[in-house]
């Protein structure tokens, strides 16, 4: 059944009135991205006003695949459970050149996680579970449809902003400006930034189609099937995916050449179907041909003007890195900002988002181009070592490891930065947390449902914990004054090592670790990923 | 034809990106030189004329699939 694109309320704000006093936060756009932030900011207690130029969700299912990553965030947003039960939960994808099948990859081989290697999910459907979330917090996120930000000053301490109505124009001023308004984002337009990168020529076709037969085939299980010049699209490549409600995604290279508005027609697109589902019954749900690139601004932060998610960077698809990268912007974003805003912190640890996820989204650029690259061969003798390659994969592991359709989403690591305290261990500091089942006082749980949201320090077997003001301690596998709990089939102790403790960011990652804790030392190390200097601590 | 063990992983997009930066630029026959040259800087690297036998029977192999 096709999703019901209820519209959201439109309330003439108290602007158009009266002046309203400053806002903490202004967001704008209230796609993903917007939304996570403004929840993300509100379970820390710091109000947000939330404006979008439109009033519906997702129109079609754009971001499909999430990623273990994305729905551990999720998970500490609220929104996780929901978004596991309706998904469509798969971890194989499987490579094809022509019939043959050359080269399958697992992402999640190994049991003991709360949530699966991915989920495929229509990007409406999150929007909408998001929205339900934000509506949890009646007196902390202000979330305004049909207000359209026109214009945006940046007076050093505060923005002002314009915004227009259905009902007219009114003004209002925030502390701080987050551009979540995408990859077309008008803020990053108005400010002159530049943005620009590799564009790629190629076009793709999405295609969603709604049937009871799976067009896998007998294949029940859901996986990621892609095809490099299948018989039913000869010389190009296709990829297909399982969605909620009996919707698959389809997704067919073009000709560089093919006319966009000809191709997102019914009659181009039904034959290109029918020649992959056969005679089984279907029907077009979405459809849309895109062209991208791969592009990142060069600074995130600007004054009081923050870009997350699209409108910092935009990537290739292949790779569900987009989606995926912006949520892990959220992630870095909000407990940096809540600490600045709530004055635990100086204005100097918003810099370290920029740094943090610059680098974050320039390794989903690379990675996304070289998979675009390799899918879509420039000249003669890239499109020679690439069918060599496709030959070789046949019988050759190394050929079949070099096959790249996609280098999906991983999370990123913050080894190396400057909040991380340098170290040793199983998780190096700066990875982000590794799931595992833990059994405590109040039941059966999960490690990063016990570590995200606070500064917590974890200590694994025989390791003593010091007590810090603001910081929570637990234990695995010991006995102690603080929570404990047991690493069930051990699986905790395996993935972090035997009498170490960890120290966790808000955002779930390692940002040291230690043998034997001293109360200073792990003071220290808070200050630091708090962008303190020790001096200042002292 | 002899299959043999992965060697490049995980670094083979590194490499795969670097072989296709090195062909850039170049022409059709300058890119089948490059190639030529490549495959006797590495076939000295490798050395021993038993491998090097069986690497080219094995690459040899595949013209007849």
């Amino acid at each position: 059944m096709a999703y019901d694109y209820a519209p959201y309320p439109y309330v003439p704000p108290k602007g158009l009135t009266e002046a309203e006093p400053r806002h903490p936060v202004a967001i704008i756009g209230a796609g993903p991205i917007g939304l996570a932030m403004a929840i993300d900011l509100a379970q820390r207690g710091v109000k947000s006003v939330v404006m979008d130029d439109n009033n519906v969700v997702s129109v079609g299912s754009r971001a499909i695949c999430w990623a273990k990553r994305t729905l551990e965030i999720f998970d500490r947003l609220g929104v996780g459970e929901r978004m596991l039960e309706k998904g469509v939960t798969w971890k194989i994808g499987r490579q094809f050149h022509g019939h043959d099948e050359v080269y399958a990859f697992d992402l999640l081989p190994e049991d003991g996680h709360k949530y699966p290697a991915f989920i495929n999910l229509q990007q409406y459907y999150v929007e909408e579970y998001l929205i339900d979330r934000a509506r949890d917090f009646p007196d902390i996120i202000d979330l305004r449809f049909k207000n359209n930000v026109i214009a945006h000053e940046d007076k050093g301490d505060h923005v002002l902003l314009t915004v227009d109505t259905p009902d007219g124009e009114y003004t209002l001023e925030a502390d701080w400006y987050i551009a979540c308004d995408g990859a077309g984002s008008a803020t990053r337009e108005r400010m002159g930034l530049s943005f620009e990168g590799q564009t790629f020529q190629e076009q793709f076709l999405i295609a969603d189609i709604e049937m009871e037969d799976s067009p896998f085939g007998d294949e029940a299980v859901p996986e990621r099937w892609f095809w490099f010049d299948p018989p039913f699209h000869p010389g190009k490549s296709a990829l297909l995916h399982m969605q909620p409600d009996n919707i698959y995604r389809i997704d067919l290279q073009l000709d560089v050449d093919a006319d966009a508005k000809e191709e997102a027609t019914e009659e181009k697109v039904l034959p290109r179907i029918k020649a992959i589902v056969g005679d089984k019954p279907f029907r077009l749900d979405w459809m849309s041909v895109y062209k991208f690139r791969c592009i990142k601004l060069d600074q995130f932060v600007h004054g009081r003007v923050i870009f997350v998610g699209d409108s910092a960077h935009v990537v290739s698809p292949f790779g569900a890195r987009g989606g995926n990268g912006g949520i892990q912007d959220v992630d870095n974003l909000g407990w940096k900002l809540a600490a600045v805003l709530q004055g635990e912190a100086d204005e100097g640890l918003i810099g370290t988002y920029h740094d943090e996820r610059s680098h974050g989204s320039a390794e989903n650029i690379l990675n996304s181009s070289r998979a675009t690259n390799f899918m879509t061969p420039k000249t003669p003798i890239e499109a020679l070592f690439r069918s060599e390659a496709l030959r070789l994969a046949h019988d050759q592991p190394f050929a079949q490891k070099l096959l790249n359709s996609g280098r999906l989403s991983v999370p990123c690591s913050l080894e190396g930065f400057d909040l991380q305290t340098p170290g040793t261990a199983q998780i190096a500091p700066g990875r982000p947390a590794v799931d595992a089942p833990l059994s405590g006082p109040d039941g059966d749980t999960w490690l990063i449902e016990e570590v995200q949201g606070q500064f917590t320090l974890v200590g694994f077997g025989d390791v003593t914990l010091p007590q810090i003001a603001g910081l929570k301690r637990i234990g695995i596998n010991q006995r102690a004054d603080y929570p404990c709990f047991t690493a069930k089939a051990n699986h905790a102790m395996r993935r972090y090592g035997a009498d170490i403790a960890y120290l966790f960011r808000p955002d779930g990652h390692v940002c040291a670790v230690f043998k034997k804790p001293s109360q200073a030392e792990v003071q220290n190390a808070m200050d630091r990923a708090m962008a303190q200097s020790s001096e200042d601590a002292a | 034809m002899t299959i043999y063990p992965d060697r490049l992983s995980p670094n083979q997009d590194d490499f795969y990106n670097q072989l296709m930066d090195a062909h850039d630029g170049l022409t059709e026959a300058e890119s089948h030189a490059l190639n030529a040259r490549l495959v006797l800087i590495m076939a000295n690297q490798i050395g021993d004329p038993g491998i090097l036998k069986d690497l080219i029977d094995t690459a040899r192999g595949y013209a007849h699939v």
